[in-house]
């Protein structure tokens, strides 16, 4: 009952989606299914195993992950994909007949796809994160403060543009913050409003 | 504070109760160990300068010094998760093992379904279900933050909870923390008798008879449930558990609560209970410094 934290309700839901672009990787397929928005279904393995058009694979997720942030796909060995809605993706480490039907939600929210650049989610960053090897930055606490807090920043940094994981020092562990986004040389935050905090 | 009149003959010590009813509560955490261990989390809530207490009777609960601690980095990172202190009995009660299918039938907004899930260690699969909709998005919201993957979070009446989403598979361990009239909550919500009335109390108890008994019909034969609320009241308690005992196959059973409580009672207002009710525990707010909690476990014998 009523023990917990406030929370803010228009997070699960807050992050800015962008259906306008396609997602690069649609293949060849002409035949096939729609994308049922009521149901979660299970990602394909690959692409030739895709009926659905648009869908991402299993395959390419893990390689998402293992290109953008180095993170062995062994890391998710016990995790299934889901997709409900148009390109939202869910990490789901239980069972469920497919497809999942009459169900809220699997698991937590994890990437974005059907879009032309792929956005992991700030939760799934904070519980994946890491095992991330590259495109991370470690910000000092004044810095990490103010990411939290969802202010852009300017930063010096030599990676790639596109999306990162910010970390910083939390009890002698590099603990990743949330998901950024690096171009021009600045640090954007695009923590959901709900998990903004002034910490 | 009238209202828990009704209660002085059940109670002991019943003047030290309604000082403590009077007192408030300082904010607990609990540490969600799929993220951090218990001394992480007191290095990191230190390191800010924020002193923390330990409870002696679970490794997981903390009392930091602070009206905040959803605003702190701990807090910020999911490696704590504020929770009233009694509020971690029921889940600690149930003790679900990784690998297992558990429900959690009165969910939102997550406190105890993201225990029950760092108790699995994420792994198995963890049903939690809420009927109030506009609570669903708390217990998402929850459930994602501490970084829960093994959660099905559904969305129905559990009176009659449907297993078809599931393809029929029932359950190893449900817990039941029922709605209720929160008398328990007092020293959190100074306001939480201000709507009670008897007849309300009989509505709520009609509900946890159904949820209950839905809780028992989908478990496994030698499967665990526990009952849980955070009321006072008998008839949200032991009648309930009383009327479960009479219509499906359960007993209830005796477990280890390392806080000083009370049994359950025998008897209420004229009307008495089957004696197995004597198994389930009540937590006074004068008896440990808490909020008030009641918490019975029960088997299920047969099919």
């Amino acid at each position: 009952m009523s023990d917990d934290e406030p929370v803010d309700d228009e997070t699960v839901d807050g992050e800015t989606v962008d259906e306008s672009s396609g997602d690069g990787s649609a293949g060849d397929e002409a035949d096939t299914e729609t994308n049922d928005g009521q149901q979660f279904d299970r990602l394909p393995e690959t692409a030739a195993e895709r009926v659905v058009e648009g869908r991402a694979t299993r395959e390419a997720v893990l390689d998402w992950w293992a290109e953008r942030f180095g993170i062995d796909p062994e890391l998710f060995a016990e995790h299934s994909f889901w997709e409900k809605g148009a390109g939202k993706i869910w990490a789901f480490s239980g069972e469920m007949p497919e497809p999942a039907r009459d169900v809220e939600s699997l698991g937590m929210t994890f990437l974005r796809t059907r879009q032309e650049h792929w956005k992991p989610t700030t939760d799934a960053a904070q519980r994946f994160g890491r095992h991330a090897s590259k495109n991370t930055i470690s910000l000092s606490d004044d810095e990490a403060s103010a990411f939290v807090a969802g202010e852009d920043q300017d930063l010096e940094w030599d990676g790639d543009w596109g999306y990162v994981i910010p970390t910083h020092d939390l009890a002698g562990r590099e603990e990743p913050l949330g998901v950024g986004l690096y171009v021009y040389g600045e640090l954007r935050s695009v923590v959901p409003k709900g998990r903004q905090r002034d910490v | 504070m009238e209202t828990f009149e009704r209660y002085r003959d059940v109670v002991d010590d019943f003047e030290a109760f309604l000082a403590a009813c009077e007192r408030g509560l300082p904010m607990a955490v609990r540490v969600n160990t799929l993220r951090a261990t218990t001394d992480e989390a007191v290095a990191a809530f230190e390191a800010e300068g924020v002193d923390v207490e330990r409870v002696d009777w679970h490794p997981h609960v903390l009392v930091p010094d602070t009206d905040k601690p959803g605003l702190t980095w701990p807090g910020y990172h999911g490696w704590t998760h504020g929770q009233e202190e009694v509020s971690a009995i029921p889940a600690t009660v149930l003790d679900p093992q990784p690998g297992e299918r558990v429900w959690d039938a009165c969910a939102a907004p997550g406190s105890k379904t993201t225990q029950l899930a760092a108790m699995m260690d994420d792994t198995g699969t963890l049903v939690a279900n809420d009927n109030n909709l506009g609570r669903l998005s708390a217990l998402r919201f929850n459930t994602e933050r501490l970084g829960v993957t093994n959660v099905v979070v559904t969305n129905q009446d559990s009176r009659n909870y449907s297993l078809v989403p599931f393809d029929g598979e029932t359950f190893d361990r449900v817990l039941v923390d029922a709605p209720c009239s929160c008398e328990g909550t007092i020293r959190k919500n100074p306001d939480a008798l201000d709507n009670w009335n008897l007849g309300h109390v009989e509505e709520v108890a009609r509900v946890q008879k159904g949820i209950l008994r839905r809780a028992a019909q989908v478990t496994e034969p030698g499967g665990t449930i526990v009952y849980s609320t955070c009321t006072f009241a008998p008839e949200e308690n032991e009648a309930v558990l009383d009327h479960v005992l009479e219509h499906e196959p359960v007993e209830v059973v005796d477990y280890d609560l390392p806080l000083e409580h009370v049994s359950g009672l025998t008897e209420w207002e004229g009307e008495s209970f089957d004696p197995q009710v004597t198994k389930a525990k009540r937590v006074y707010p004068h008896h440990n410094d808490t909020g008030g909690f009641f918490t019975a476990k029960l088997e299920v014998t047969g099919a």
